[in-house]
């Protein structure tokens, strides 16, 4: 009834061309960053922030990152977990290198650094294609948590070989550390994610996008037509892992605090968000969160509903969690291979029609 | 002979005993992606499974005790038996064809026709999904798997070397079962495949689906016979890492070094596979003897997947593989 276009006239080419074009959208987008940056900041509490909407918020971030590579430009990568390893130990550097500067330019400035090992990386796509290069990626996973776990410089010669954040802070309020306050960290976090979102979605949207997605679906075909693959897999690697980057150094530095690379940054975390882009949406923004959320929030679900509730030992429920995520990406492949998104799609499209049909 | 060179020759052999190993796992690769073009990532998980299934089987644990006892606060957990290896080797089998016939029922027939990348990702949710149920099922404590092979240092080789060279080659007899067995095991599959009824009708569908279902051959069928011989594989691969390591989840990481071995190899060729998986185990011990203590050590974790990307960016299709043609 109230979802639909009827009567939202577009005078001109800016109104025509925005991100959602049904008023409906548009207030609800503005709600629910009102909401996030408004509300949420007073009623959190450190529990909330740590089990649930800090490592959403960082998930989605990388998951944004990946799903360019991968969802935009086809390029399946498996690296991911070293990606956000050298993002949070550029960012380690950095904070412990000039501990006056600000946490905000630590931060970018990783995703920076991320972003050049990332085209290093990457430049192998220019020749090998498919799943070839999701196994060229392992080569970037595990060499890279290999060298931060062996090259003491990375870790500034502490003993025990793991990084641990200094206490930093943002126009003196306190970032790092244990003594962080919970909405000052879940801010930092969320401010990232919402400029990582607006900056892929008008990415994705404009001529670098296209020539991204014109490569993803046939790259010889695009080259033909005049898209440069080395500029398009190039910044698509680059965009990426900058995202990739700036995500590993907020999950270092503001939501875990201390980290063991092999742990922290593992084969594990790249098929983690490698499933959230899956369960999400291939090539969808929107994807992005939403398979973040669902892949964050289904472990508390699992273990609050069989380990509170059942009574049963926490090994089975984890093991439980194996066996659900295993058989939702396969279903979703099965039934909906656009993931969420596509899911959300179909909901919308009924909307508009709801509630006469016909 | 300096000692440096009989260390160096001592890593190589031990290298190509490790790599006959990669090569196993390598192998049921290859089998599912000739037949039907799938990259089969759970192929790891199915040797954890299949050695999990094996020594469950063989101590006569009950399936999903732990659960079971969670649910109905209960106390079962052994039928009280032992079986002797090779009933439970067959016992295991059977739950491996079971098991080929649940995927690709309820899997793989649903995606037929998606991208190739579609399928991998769908074997990564297997992959997840069985470790998952193998967990579920035998618990995940790390077992011992013994079905009487024989283990410990080979003294023949030890005294035939110390007369030759003054230093005994320590070489453990387990590796030399290991490759005996891939041997006779390449050899059925190549008899298999090149005699017998079934096997021709794989490669008949290796070959070309639609060609192969208009002659009769039931792609259903050779489909599961397919993923039941890669658990067979998958079977005698996770017999010998589990009889070496032990059976524990880090068997199912050994996927990810079989897939280095198969860029080595190519995807398409069984031979590749083994020369892929020789070169690799060989390559990597190499490596770490001579540069290790310069590097830091443990470049065993890398070194692999390295040495194929910069394989890849000049041989894309692999050292057997089939060349790569792509049209617009």
């Amino acid at each position: 009834m109230f979802y639909r276009e009827a009567g939202d006239f577009k005078t001109s080419y800016l109104q025509d061309g925005q991100t959602f074009p049904i008023r409906f959208d548009r207030y609800r987008y503005y709600a629910v960053l009102a909401f996030g940056f408004l509300v949420v900041p007073f009623i959190i509490n450190d529990y909330w922030a740590n089990a649930i909407l800090l490592p959403f918020l960082i998930y989605a971030i990388a998951a944004v990152g990946l799903n360019i590579l991968t969802g935009y430009c086809g390029q399946v990568s498996l690296g991911t977990g070293g990606f956000m390893a050298v993002g949070a130990y550029a960012c380690y550097k950095l904070m412990t290198a000039f501990p006056e500067v600000s946490m905000f330019i630590h931060v970018i400035l990783a995703g920076g650094v991320t972003a050049l090992v990332g085209v290093l990386f990457g430049l192998p796509s220019l020749r090998i294609k498919g799943f070839y290069l999701a196994v060229a990626t392992l080569a970037a996973q595990f060499f890279l948590v290999w060298l931060f776990n062996r090259v003491p410089w990375f870790y500034n010669y502490s003993a025990s070989g793991q990084i641990s954040a200094p206490e930093r802070d943002v126009f003196g309020i306190i970032l790092t550390g244990p003594n962080a306050p919970a909405w000052a960290t879940y801010l930092f976090c969320l401010i990232f994610l919402t400029l990582a979102g607006l900056i892929a979605r008008n990415l994705t949207r404009g001529t670098v996008g296209r020539s991204w997605m014109a490569i993803r679906d046939m790259d010889i075909a695009a080259e033909i037509i005049g898209v440069n693959p080395l500029k398009a897999k190039m910044t698509a690697f680059a965009v990426s892992s900058f995202f990739v980057g700036i995500s590993g150094a907020l999950f270092f530095s503001i939501y875990l605090g201390a980290v063991e690379v092999g742990e922290a940054f593992g084969i594990q975390k790249s098929f983690l968000v490698l499933f959230m882009v899956i369960i999400g949406g291939l090539g969808s923004i929107f994807g992005s969160f939403a398979g973040a959320a669902f892949l964050v929030v289904l472990p508390v679900v699992l273990k609050l509903l069989g380990v509170d509730l059942l009574g049963w030992p926490t090994d089975i429920v984890a093991h439980f969690q194996l066996v659900i995520v295993g058989a939702l990406i396969i279903v979703f492949l099965v039934l909906e291979p656009h993931g969420i998104a596509q899911l959300w799609r179909v909901v919308k499209e009924k909307l508009r029609l709801w509630p006469f049909p016909h | 002979m300096p000692d440096q060179l009989l260390f160096a020759m001592e890593v190589t052999l031990n290298g190509l005993m490790a790599g006959v190993l990669y090569a196993l796992v390598a192998l049921g690769f290859v089998l599912i992606y000739k037949a039907s073009g799938i990259f089969n990532y759970a192929q790891g998980v199915m040797a954890l499974f299949a050695a999990m299934t094996l020594v469950g089987i063989m101590d006569g644990q009950v399936p999903f005790s732990h659960l079971i006892n969670a649910i109905f606060g209960t106390d079962v957990h052994h039928f009280g038996w032992h079986l002797p290896g090779l009933l439970a080797i067959l016992l295991t089998m059977v739950v491996m064809a079971v098991l080929a016939w649940g995927v690709q029922q309820f899997v793989m027939r649903h995606l037929i026709g998606q991208e190739p990348i579609i399928l991998f990702m769908a074997t990564i949710g297997l992959a997840y999904f069985l470790e998952g149920v193998a967990d579920l099922m035998w618990g995940s404590e790390i077992r011992k798997l013994d079905v009487g092979l024989p283990q410990g240092i080979n003294e023949t080789i030890d005294g035939v070397t110390y007369d030759m060279f003054g230093y005994g080659f320590f070489i453990d007899n387990l590796d030399i079962v290991a490759t005996v067995i891939a041997a006779l095991l390449v050899i059925a599959l190549v008899i298999f495949s090149q005699y017998t009824k079934q096997g021709r009708a794989m490669r008949a569908v290796a070959d070309d689906h639609q060609a192969a279902l208009s002659v009769g051959i039931s792609l259903n069928f050779i489909w599961v016979m397919v993923w039941s011989v890669a658990g067979f594989v998958a079977l005698v691969a996770g017999i010998m890492w589990g009889t070496k390591s032990g059976v524990q989840f880090s068997l199912s990481l050994i996927a990810l070094k079989a897939l280095p071995v198969l860029m080595l190899g190519g995807f398409t060729s069984i031979p590749g596979a083994i020369v892929g998986g020789l070169i690799i185990g060989v390559g990597e011990k190499l490596f770490d003897f001579l540069f290790g203590p310069m590097l830091g050590g443990a470049t065993e974790n890398w070194f692999a997947y390295v040495l194929a990307l910069l394989f890849l960016v000049f041989r894309p299709q692999g050292l057997f593989g089939d060349r790569i043609i792509e049209r617009v």
